[in-house]
């Protein structure tokens, strides 16, 4: 149902105060605009950081021994301990299924590596397969290290982006040999990783990767192992295992169970809720402050159908003499502030999303600390709600006003 | 047609209470032509605005045809008005922004009447006062007459069983006032009762039946 004569009512009053009407408008559509931009800002720095993290896993830590500080069991401080297979193996066997994936490495120390005439420094690993669940590895071409590479401590390496790049420019990597410390190595696959920080990904499409059992035969340490990387049941929070997988290790080497620096660890669960928690903080502020400059326009905009009821005093009460019923008073002045709500809440909406989609198009993906922003289509289209609302609550106040005016007191008023 | 009995009404400002009308019993009967007279502060227009049922009064009892006009709601008073009675105002009350036929078929807004009904209803009005021509001017290009005139065409566009005209010639010079009166006589020769507040003796003579109030009482026909 389309009302002319309300409609043009509205439109007549716009036309009328260009200037007030502007400056209402601005107000809530900057109210918009802002909660908008706020929320884009803050989910593209969110997913900036996120992305860093790439897909390694969230429920993961990392767990090293180092020289010890206190004396413990008839030993002396300062020992260094070295990590084994079968403290890998012991974890396994207390914890069971708590633990997911477990991958114990070690560095294989290199000087050149060569294919053809094509040499770089790399970073060379000794690994297990299951590091592929834990970090951010993704398979490009071929494979990763297997089961069976691991059982025949085969000479089979899954080589980083960027080594193929540097050794084999455009020819094919897979199943080529690559020479390192003066031994052939098959490559069996390429790998990039899906992080986002550009110093991630250099350092880890900079490696390769051979099986561990592989590592500790060429470097003479056979069962012997430099660190370990592990993820824990979902079931299970990080921190609920984190001091039992290190106690193993400190019953193991008797380390003192004190001892803050013989078995450290990195819970990087912990690190990413903390992160987390950060944009939980960021996202409620976006909010508030986003709600609160709303507030202020939609105030604005009931300030202003005040003021307007009073200077159309006489022109309700010519109405209201002719037979306009306090009904069609109110509706004909929520119309017009929800109108007006509405009309600069859409525009603020839309020149923020497309501020947005701007800001997408500079950065897209390529920002280390904000990448990908954008606005949460329900949360835009709630806001809009809430405002329309609003608009219609505090043009109600003005409305009832004007509703009571006296015909007689209306049409007294010269 | 029309029955007061006993009307007071009093204005209260700050501590002192005023009565503006203290118990008017009148008759007025249909397709009357009346004017009331009286200086000013003696109730005249008071007792325009209660037979308008612009404004409440304190005690007595107004019949409007069958109807008892007392203790209503807002909104039936406001159908009351819009069915009923037909207004015309010393300054004329036309909506400044809308043009002459808007203005005519505004009441008829209020009754819901599709807006192409409301134009073709509108016109014919403006036709039946002379104006037809100037239906789409907006109410600032028009003189006071023909202003005037547009607010009569508005009050008689319901078909209303009573006219309430206040000081409808108090703007205007007198050739035009005796336009506007001659119109009004027409209007009530098709058997509308009008009523109208003036302090012109020579408009009031050209009524039928002339009441005069003093200190809110009649003082005399």
């Amino acid at each position: 149902m389309f009302d002319y004569d309300k409609w043009q009512e509205i439109f007549e009053t716009i036309r009328k105060h260009k200037l007030r009407t502007f400056l209402t408008a601005l107000g809530v559509w900057w109210g918009i605009f802002m909660l908008v931009i706020l929320m884009g800002a803050g989910s593209g720095l969110e997913n900036g950081v996120v992305s860093q993290f790439g897909s390694h896993a969230r429920n993961s830590m990392y767990v090293w021994t180092q020289r010890t500080t206190k004396p413990y069991a008839g030993l002396p401080a300062g020992r260094y301990t070295q990590l084994r297979d079968d403290d890998i193996q012991a974890i396994e066997d207390r914890f069971g299924n708590m633990v997911e994936y477990i991958s114990p490495r070690l560095f294989v120390p290199s000087g050149e590596i060569s294919y053809g005439l094509n040499k770089g420094a790399f970073s060379v690993r000794g690994e297990t397969p299951d590091l592929r669940f834990i970090e951010a590895i993704v398979i490009v071409e071929g494979r990763f290290v297997n089961e069976i590479d691991m059982a025949q401590k085969r000479k089979s390496i899954c080589i980083g982006r960027r080594v193929r790049d540097v050794l084999f420019e455009e020819e094919d990597p897979l199943g080529k040999y690559i020479r390192i410390n003066g031994a052939e190595y098959q490559v069996v696959g390429v790998f990039r990783t899906d992080q986002s920080d550009e110093e991630d990904v250099k350092e880890s499409e900079e490696t390769i990767f051979m099986p561990l059992t592989t590592a500790q035969q060429v470097t003479n340490r056979p069962g012997e192992v430099a660190w370990f990387v592990c993820t824990v049941n979902p079931k299970y929070r990080v921190a609920e295992l984190e001091e039992g997988i290190k106690d193993v290790i400190r019953e193991r080497h008797k380390i003192h169970p004190e001892d803050p620096q013989g078995v450290r660890s990195n819970n990087v669960e912990e690190e990413f809720r903390q992160i987390m928690g950060l944009f939980t903080g960021i996202r409620i502020l976006v909010w508030i402050v986003g709600i609160g400059s709303l507030l202020a326009g939609i105030i604005g905009v009931g300030n202003v159908m005040l003021i307007i009821v009073k200077e159309r005093t006489k022109e309700i009460g010519i109405r209201k003499a002719l037979g306009a019923t306090p009904t069609s008073i109110i509706s004909m002045i929520l119309m017009e502030s929800v109108f007006l709500t509405f009309i600069a809440g859409y525009l603020g909406l839309l020149a923020s999303t497309g501020m947005i989609a701007l800001l997408k198009a500079f950065i897209g993906d390529g920002g280390a600390f904000f990448s990908n922003p954008q606005v949460n289509l329900g949360a835009a289209l709630g806001a809009m709600f809430i405002l329309v609302l609003a608009g219609a609550l505090t043009g109600l106040v003005p409305a009832i006003q004007a509703a009571n005016i006296e015909p007689v007191q209306a049409l007294k008023d010269e | 047609m029309i029955k007061l009995e006993n009307i007071r009404k009093s204005y209260t400002t700050g501590f002192n209470t005023l009565e503006v009308l203290k118990g008017i019993d009148l008759e007025i009967l249909e397709g009357e032509f009346v004017s009331i007279m009286g200086s000013s502060g003696s109730g005249k227009s008071t007792l325009l605005n209660i037979l308008g049922i612009l404004d409440a009064y304190d005690q007595g009892n107004y019949y409007l045809g069958d109807i008892l006009v007392k203790n209503l709601s807002q909104t039936q008073a406001a159908r009351l008005r819009n069915q009923h009675l037909g207004f015309v105002f010393q300054s004329f009350n036309l909506l400044a922004f809308k043009s002459a036929w808007e203005n005519v078929a505004l009441p008829l807004y209020y009754q819901k009447i599709p807006r192409a009904e409301r134009r073709e209803r509108a016109l014919k009005y403006l036709d039946r006062v002379g104006l037809l021509d100037w239906a789409d001017h907006l109410p600032t290009q028009l003189s006071g007459g023909q202003q005037q005139r547009v607010a009569i065409a508005r009050s008689l566009i319901t078909q209303p069983r009573m006219i309430l005209a206040d000081e409808p010639t108090g703007a205007l010079d007198s050739v035009t006032s005796h336009e506007i009166i001659k119109l009004f006589k027409e209007v009530n020769e098709e058997g509308i009762t009008v009523v109208l507040v003036t302090h012109e003796h020579d408009i009031a003579e050209m009524t039928n039946r002339t009441i005069f109030l003093k200190d809110g009482l009649i003082d005399l026909e």
